[in-house]
């Protein structure tokens, strides 16, 4: 069999490179693995939140008196009583505005949005405190589709003014990268298509949840599931306006991630709720608020449009993506500038020509979720390379290894590729299922510069 | 009613570490009485095997058993900074600040040895089973629990070891999108067979192929569970997954629960065959690029090209719907509601 890369150099291991069993596969499947819901305190208190039924709409009048009489409800939780109440997760690397409330003030943004937090002795009290606020709301019109989000007469649902986040001054995230026009012109072949995906839930087994335990001189000891301690303690610190060192996480042991724990949405609340009540407060969602009002992984909406030569080389490529964030921006312009360094995808093309707009709809938040920005781009561009390939009558695998990157090509955001192994992976599939490759593909190598090896 | 079957391709790649960089990790190391190596941090190990990998880097480069290594993790009040886990970020990212305290801790720890064994600490090596030993004369050696009973009763010396890993923060141009976004990129291929239902429109995902690029197997049988696990969720994306049926025309009929929200059961799991290539990162731990996010990736395409393999519809829109293959065999056919 084919040996791929033998001039890498390959030392001696003792423990690298061994299957040594998971530290925690023992804990897991016997029980003993402690998650964070598995403490218990005898004064335990919880949270249940009253959410927006519109998508989008003013709120009028917000009527406590009634959950407030619920026997054990202790407190029912306002945007007053947040000393941050705006925030944005990822101010913590400089990119802003805060553009999302903890608790929704004058309006709501979509269905769901929480509007107060019912602090209670019990689930059940919590529950049913939550039910009876009171909101009276004048609906607004609602944006719910990317294209039309962007279209000059959809009205503006963002304190900022665009129902797109503006990267450095632009309505996208662009790549521009040689003349795709031109590219196209000289192009013996031109194809156009859509793709597009519904939202998606991360669906771990535990959902999103913390208790949090006022400590002595009033440190909050935080127990969380999230996937990122520090970043939790830093955004909860800014939100509560107190000093980082009041706050400690622990966390370490979460029943499924996938980009779900990253949004920082239980913490802050649980620790105002802590520090009113001085009580240890459990705040968990439910499976309906993990798979209806947690962040789901964004829809998008992407046109793929290619000029191809006609021995199967693409030599330019045109790429509209539209991420739908959603009412608030959590963790999506980052996705979008992610999936404009992911384009054109694994392959060399002269000509690149990528707007990746992340838009505001009054839909639920989307935010980060495994491979976010690449997933849904790879959904897109592998079936056009499929296509393609039918409508030259190429093979899938050669069309593909034809126009490979490989190391010392330059990639569309300008950097070097090194380290490439695209072509390998391609001729090492073809191995495994038999598909015949003819001498021409299987000699190439990804350390061959293009041009000296076909 | 027809079972058709087809086969589909995709090839993907996928960039290590948080986009643009600037996302550090850290890891401190010190030894106890007895032995021990305590690897402090506060990554979270999302289930997918960090706390066992970085045991393994710092093992590896201690030169001591694994046994002796334990991993004290995801308390902020004990452990040094880490961004999180994310990005396909912490074996990388973590890996590497725990290569470079571990190397720290290791000279230190050779410098007692050396000591205890009057000899110089550039003719010692580890042996992996516990034992620092004089290069070309083994029978000359001392246990790591000797050395660390020195090292606190007899030495006065701490041993220990910093370690952080930083990519540089990159801010792309705003005009073209110039930008270095990432440490290095792993790539697979994907090869699916499915079967196509014409009567039902069911999808079913018969075999996936999986050939990675991951640049070090740090540990090969997580390495495969992690693909393969990987291509579960990708299967799930292709063929059942949507919080909003029928986005973005509705958003009625949300799904609150595993009954309405349909992922694959034991019955729907494909068989899957995984091999691995490696061409080890510059600057991965051992060479390891991160792959914890791509796995779902290559299947969703290669699952979109099987069905069109099959029986000629071509589905633009995820999930593949059983609804969508049959609006599509219907279009194919000229007849029932246009596709």
């Amino acid at each position: 069999m084919t040996e791929y890369f033998p001039d890498e150099h390959r030392p001696r291991f003792t423990v690298i490179g061994t299957p040594v069993q998971r530290s925690d596969a023992l804990g897991h499947v016997t029980g003993r693995t402690e998650f964070f819901e598995d403490r218990t305190f005898p004064d335990l208190a919880h949270i249940k939140i009253h959410r927006s039924v519109h998508h989008h709409a003013l709120l009028d009048d917000v009527d406590r008196s009634e959950a407030l009489r619920v026997p054990g409800v202790l407190r029912v939780i306002t945007h007053a009583d947040v000393p941050a109440n705006w925030y944005g997760v990822l101010r913590l690397i400089g990119i802003g505005p805060d553009d999302e409330p903890v608790l929704a003030e004058d309006r709501v943004r979509y269905a769901g949005e929480p509007i107060v937090a019912v602090v209670a002795d019990s689930e059940a009290a919590a529950i049913e405190g939550a039910s009876r606020v009171r909101v009276r709301y004048t609906e607004l019109p609602a944006v719910l589709d990317v294209e039309e989000a962007l279209s000059p007469d959809a009205p503006i649902i963002k304190r900022a003014g665009t129902n797109y986040f503006v990267f450095e001054g632009h309505h996208a995230r662009r790549i521009r990268f040689g003349d795709v026009e031109e590219g196209f012109a000289r192009a013996d072949h031109v194809f156009e298509w859509r793709y597009s995906s519904a939202p998606i839930e991360h669906a771990p087994t535990e959902t999103t949840g913390c208790i949090v335990v006022p400590q002595d001189r009033g440190r909050l000891l935080i127990h969380s599931n999230t996937q990122a301690a520090f970043f939790t303690l830093d955004n909860t610190a800014l939100i509560l306006d107190r000093p980082p060192t009041d706050l400690q996480v622990k966390g370490g042991t979460v029943g499924g991630g996938f980009g779900g724990k990253v949004d920082v949405m239980v913490e802050p609340l649980a620790c105002i709720a802590a520090t009113i009540t001085g009580r240890p407060v459990k705040f968990v969602y439910s499976r309906e608020e993990e798979m209806q009002v947690s962040s789901p992984r964004a829809a998008e909406r992407i046109y793929l449009k290619d000029g191809v030569l006609a021995d199967g080389r693409i030599i330019a490529r045109k790429i509209m993506l539209y991420v739908d964030a959603g009412a608030y921006a959590r963790h999506s312009p980052y996705g979008a500038t992610k999936a404009a360094a992911h384009l054109p995808g694994p392959y060399t093309i002269p000509n690149v020509y990528a707007d990746c707009h992340c838009v505001y709809t009054n839909r639920t938040p989307s935010s980060a979720m495994r491979g976010f920005g690449v997933t849904i781009a790879d959904f897109a561009i592998e079936s056009q390379m499929d296509r393609i390939a039918r409508a030259l009558g190429l093979d899938p695998l050669q069309f593909r290894l034809r126009n490979a990157y490989r190391d010392g090509d330059l990639k569309a955001h300008r950097k070097v590729a090194s380290g490439t192994a695209l072509i390998e992976v391609i001729q090492r599939a073809a191995a495994l299922v038999g598909h015949e490759l003819p001498e021409e593909y299987r000699a190439m190598s990804s350390s061959t510069p293009r041009g000296a090896g076909g | 009613m027809t079972l058709l079957h087809g086969r589909g391709y995709a090839s993907v790649n996928y960039p290590t570490g948080m986009n643009l960089g600037g996302d550090p990790s850290q890891a401190l190391i010190h030894a106890t009485t007895m032995g021990g190596f305590v690897v402090s941090l506060s990554s979270v190990d999302l289930g997918q095997g960090l706390k066992t990998v970085v045991a393994q880097c710092a093992a590896e480069t201690l030169g001591i058993p694994m046994a002796n290594v334990i991993v004290d993790t995801a308390d902020t009040d004990t452990g040094p900074h880490c961004m999180g886990t994310f990005a396909s970020r912490g074996t990388h990212r973590v890996g590497n600040a725990v290569i470079m305290a571990a190397r720290e801790a290791r000279e230190v720890m050779l410098r007692v040895a050396a000591d205890e064994l009057e000899a110089d600490a550039d003719d010692l090596e580890t042996d992996g089973t516990g034992y620092v030993r004089l290069k070309g004369s083994p029978a000359t050696r001392i246990h790591v629990r000797d050395i660390t009973l020195a090292a606190h009763f007899k030495q006065g010396r701490t041993i220990s070891g910093r370690g952080i890993f930083l990519k540089e923060r990159s801010y792309p141009v705003p005009e073209t999108g110039e930008m270095d976004p990432d440490s290095c990129q792993a790539h697979a291929c994907t090869v699916a067979d499915v079967e196509v239902d014409d009567e039902t429109g069911v999808v079913t995902v018969l075999r996936l192929h999986n050939a990675y690029e991951i640049g070090r197997a740090l540990n090969p049988a997580m390495v495969t569970q992690q693909v393969e696990g990987g291509a579960w969720m990708g299967v799930s994306h292709a063929v059942f997954e949507s919080t909003e049926p029928g986005y973005p025309a509705s958003r009625a009929h949300g799904p609150i629960d595993f009954c309405e929200y349909l992922m694959p059961g034991p019955a729907e799991i494909p068989v899957q065959t995984s091999v691995i290539l490696e061409r080890p990162a510059p600057d991965g731990p051992f060479g390891a690029k991160g792959i914890g996010e791509m796995t779902a990736n290559g299947p969703i395409p290669a699952i979109a090209n099987a069905i069109f393999d099959a029986c000629g519809v071509r589905l633009t829109t995820m999930p593949f719907t059983p609804e969508s293959v049959l609006r599509g065999l219907d279009a194919r056919r000229g007849g029932g509601p246009a596709g």
